[in-house]
């Protein structure tokens, strides 16, 4: 063990926890836009009640993101000063061109959203949501095509031993990053409908059962500033619901309308996933074999290569045609490239850790895809005002770990399957780690990273669970009189939930 | 002007920015406890840096993320230099932008929790700032107690004045006296730390050898010593731009003092991207920056209005 294996798992470890908030950000701003846009064009309360529902569980979420994010861009430098100085002026550009044009417009609007529902007119605060939904989604373009330039770097040039770039234009029109950043935002848009899909499911299971139990919800301290009026508004409004069960059929309307727009959204993002994960492929055939080759647990270069569903279960030319789209193509194994690869580049060991890069690939197909399965499934089961069935609206729960399971063996099968390289062809990972930090000082902050992110997980999924549980806030009769002026007194009422 | 120095004058615009700006949002969190009491005033007083405070932290990221691409070698050096400190720096960040995200959302149990981070988070991070550049120039113990305790208490001083500025009723009255208060700390530390900036390194101890540094660092003093009177006439918003002025023209005498080694036995040639990349990101930061500080200016007007309790 010495610095450069901690330094690996502290980057593992940080990078992994930090992608578990980002496609919850990207996909649930851009579904709470849609839902206040919604309010804004039909007026209907409950629109309303459902932005500010996954409104609140969208900033619960999107705190870490930014968080943990911030740990993200330090480490580079920390960690691996050597990569940092050799990259810095390719790779650097993207980072500094996505805190300039994404995180500013990000964090500044999403300010503006959350305390401006009274001080700003209707209009402009909806477009305030969608600047930072977009924010999101213009930073993933960033940081991908940084990423994607470390597994196939273009426009640079290495001079007096660091990499100088020619041209940002091929760097951000990389083709590995066009193909890269719809298959993440995608899978961005799967998790987070995921996310919907079982957060409705609960809620339609909840509404269905007698009232028993649901009282004992804590009452949530946001609510303070409402006053009593509101704390004791709750209960009772939650009292009358529950007892009514199915009888109340508003909420039920209100989480089936839910629960269909996220199945449209992970259907959807599920065909754009299934798209550009194809096209991925083809890329790693020509630009990273070895991952590919890893991927598949291929031995040898092979004509007519099989697709392995699970190890000694093939299914003959499958692969050819999926990374070549061609049955009869020749792909390479990975001990043929080895050989190929000592020769390059000099002796050492150029193979993935092969069984972790094999079994990701399988459950990110796997799994990615059961999830939009079942939003298939449910488009299917709910079609035409049909109510969805209670043991889908149960089942609805799985919609929530498939995803996430599935994205992180992603980023396990993109960043373990390009190893032992940082930059594939130029830099190995072995000498980009910072030669001056100890093993002691890494070890350190491992601990405390690793310390600080597990309470932090245990404090998060309690916060989400709670506020699920209790569900959305009654809204006041009349949520918005309109422009600022006296509006401080119905800011107090109608905002206290979302700030703080 | 050559790209080189251009670049590193925008990073220490970034730096500057990101100390002004966050040092209000450091100084209201350290304050939490000692200035609202009771939770609507406690509340009265996030409100003022609520929908801010997330903006305000961009300007780290981005200042960081443009040393990444306009200094690799100096981003490299500096952060993996000072390993350890820069995990506080990021603990105390991630524990504080927690906090304040999640205090209106939590039981009242909780919610003390949540103060308490905010307040830890907020010391730390601006304590370890100040003493990561006073390490930076001296290397010694108490250059780094030193710099610590001048960021830390010129962030107190500005998050006081800032309360003042933006809130109403007892707690404007309050932050007031806590201002004053917080000054009798600050300018002492002030006077002992500003003109070491500037008489830090080699060669460059004297007057006459960086005149302008010493302006600057002499400047700041006079700018902190006239928000102590501002805030006695109850000028508070010519106050706040004392303090904000302090806190630039300080961050000016530091850059200007890095400028000739941005880290030990490094240059700022040396650490620089190529030109190519400096000119791409000139042009499309030319291109953006006037929009953003359009939008986060906009913020501020949004929410110019005095918090009420
Ligand atoms: C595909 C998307 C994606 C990926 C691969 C990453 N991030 Fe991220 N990041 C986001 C998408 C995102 C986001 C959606 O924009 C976040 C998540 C939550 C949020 O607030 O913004 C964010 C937040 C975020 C922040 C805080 C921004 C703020 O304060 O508003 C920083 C500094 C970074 N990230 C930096 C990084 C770095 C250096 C990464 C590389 C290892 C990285 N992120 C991977
Ligand atoms: C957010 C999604 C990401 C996840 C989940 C992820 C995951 C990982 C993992 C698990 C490793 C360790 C591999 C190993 O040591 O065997 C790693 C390494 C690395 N990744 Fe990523 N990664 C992500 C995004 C990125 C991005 C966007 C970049 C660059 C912009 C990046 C750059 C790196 C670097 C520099 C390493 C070097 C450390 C190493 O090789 O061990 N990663 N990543
Ligand atoms: C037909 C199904 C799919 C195929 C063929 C596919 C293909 C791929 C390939 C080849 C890569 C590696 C790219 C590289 O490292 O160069 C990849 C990465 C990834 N996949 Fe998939 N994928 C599929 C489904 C999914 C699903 C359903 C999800 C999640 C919901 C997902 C999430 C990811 C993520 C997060 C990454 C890492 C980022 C990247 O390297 O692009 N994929 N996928």
């Amino acid at each position: 063990m010495d610095a450069l294996d901690l330094a690996r798992w502290q980057f593992g470890v940080t990078t992994v926890y930090h992608f578990l908030f980002v496609p919850l950000t990207i996909g649930l701003g851009i579904f709470v836009a849609g839902l206040q846009t919604a309010w804004h064009r039909t007026g209907k309360e409950h629109h309303l009640r459902l932005t500010r529902f996954f409104g609140k569980l969208f900033l619960i979420n999107f705190a870490m993101g930014v968080v943990t994010g911030i740990v993200q861009e330090f480490q580079f430098g920390m960690n691996w000063s050597e990569y940092s100085t050799f990259v810095g002026d390719v790779f650097g550009a993207p980072l500094a061109l996505e805190a300039l044009l994404a995180f500013f417009l990000e964090s500044t609007f999403l300010g503006l959203w959350i305390f401006g529902w009274e001080r700003l007119p209707k209009r402009v605060h909806l477009a305030c949501i969608w600047a930072a939904a977009i924010g999101s989604n213009i930073s993933a373009y960033f940081i991908l095509a940084a990423n994607a330039w470390m597994k196939h770097p273009v426009g640079y040039q290495v001079v007096g031993g660091r990499a100088r770039m020619t041209d940002l234009w091929a760097v951000l029109t990389n083709p590995t990053a066009l193909a890269q950043v719809p298959h993440v935002v995608a899978a961005s848009f799967v998790v987070a409908g995921g996310f919907v899909i079982a957060v409705s499911g609960y809620r339609i299971t909840r509404e269905r059962r007698p009232a028993a139990g649901e009282n004992t919800t804590a009452p949530l301290g946001g609510n303070a500033a409402a006053g009593l009026g509101e704390d004791a508004a709750v209960p009772l409004a939650r009292q009358t619901r529950g007892r009514a069960a199915a009888r109340v059929p508003g909420d039920a309307a209100m989480w089936r309308g839910s629960l269909r727009a996220a199945l449209v959204m992970t259907a959807i993002a599920g065909v754009v996933v299934a798209g550009t994960g194809d096209l991925s492929a083809q890329y790693m055939r020509e630009q990273q074999p070895m991952k590919l080759a890893s991927a598949e647990g291929l031995r040898h270069d092979t004509t007519g290569a099989p697709y392995s569903l699970v190890p000694g279960v093939e299914v003959p030319n499958l692969l050819s045609l999926l990374a070549a789209h061609d049955p009869g193509a020749r792909i390479e194994g990975v001990e043929d490239i080895q050989r190929r690869y000592q020769a390059e580049f000099g002796p050492a060991d150029y193979r993935p850790n092969i069984p972790v890069v094999y079994w990701s690939f399988r459950v990110m197909i796997g799994f990615g895809l059961s999830a939009v399965g079942l939003s298939l499934l449910g488009l299917w089961l709910t079609r035409r005002r049909r109510p969805a069935p209670a043991w889908f609206a149960r089942a609805c729960l799985f919609a929530l770990p498939l995803p996430i399971l599935a994205v992180i063996a992603g980023w396990l099968l993109s960043e373990i399957g390009r190893q032992p390289w940082t930059v594939q062809g130029e830099l190995l990972t072995a000498a980009s780690v910072s030669p001056g930090v100890s093993l002691g000082e890494v070890a350190i902050s491992l601990t405390v990273f690793t310390l600080l992110y597990g309470a932090l997980a245990v404090a998060e999924v309690r916060l989400l669970v709670r506020h699920v549980k209790a569900g959305p806030d009654p809204v006041p009769a009349s949520p918005s009189p309109g422009l600022p002026g006296d509006a401080d007194a119905d800011a107090a009422h109608l905002t206290p939930t979302l700030m703080y | 002007m050559e790209l080189t120095t251009f670049w590193f004058l925008v990073i220490a615009f970034l730096w500057t920015g990101y100390f002004v700006l966050e040092g209000f949002d450091f100084g209201v969190g350290a304050l939490l406890p000692v200035l609202g009491r009771g939770e609507a005033e406690r509340k009265q007083m996030l409100q003022t840096i609520g929908p801010v405070w997330d903006g305000n932290e961009v300007w780290l990221i981005t200042a960081v993320g443009a040393m990444f691409a306009a200094f690799p070698a100096w981003y490299a050096g500096l952060l993996s230099g000072f390993y350890l400190p820069l995990v506080m720096v990021l603990a105390g960040l991630i524990v504080r932008g927690v906090a304040l995200e999640w205090r209106g959302k939590v039981t009242a149990r909780e919610r003390a929790l949540c103060d308490a981070g905010i307040v830890a988070g907020s010391v730390l991070t601006a304590f370890l700032w100040g003493a990561i550049f006073g390490h930076l120039l001296y290397g010694t113990a108490v250059a780094t107690m030193l710099g610590g305790a001048l960021s830390l208490t010129l962030a107190i001083v500005h998050g006081a004045v800032f309360v003042a500025l933006k809130t109403s009723g007892p707690l404007r009255a309050r932050a007031r006296r806590a201002a004053l208060a917080a000054a009798a700390v600050a300018l002492p530390v002030a006077v002992v730390a500003l003109p070491a900036i500037p008489s830090s390194g080699a060669g460059g101890a004297g007057w006459t050898a960086r005149p302008l540094l010493w302006l600057a660092a002499l400047a700041a003093m006079a700018a902190l010593a006239s928000a102590v009177a501002l805030v006695w006439r109850r000028r508070e918003g010519w106050a706040f731009t004392a303090t904000a002025a302090s806190i630039v023209l300080a961050t000016a005498a530091l850059f200007g003092t890095l400028w000739r080694a941005p880290l030990p036995g490094l240059t700022v040639a040396e650490a620089a991207s190529a030109p190519y990349t400096l000119s791409m990101l000139t042009w499309i930061g030319l291109v953006a920056l006037p929009f953003v500080l359009a939008y986060q200016a906009w913020t501020y007007w949004v929410f110019r209005r005095r918090v009420a309790a």
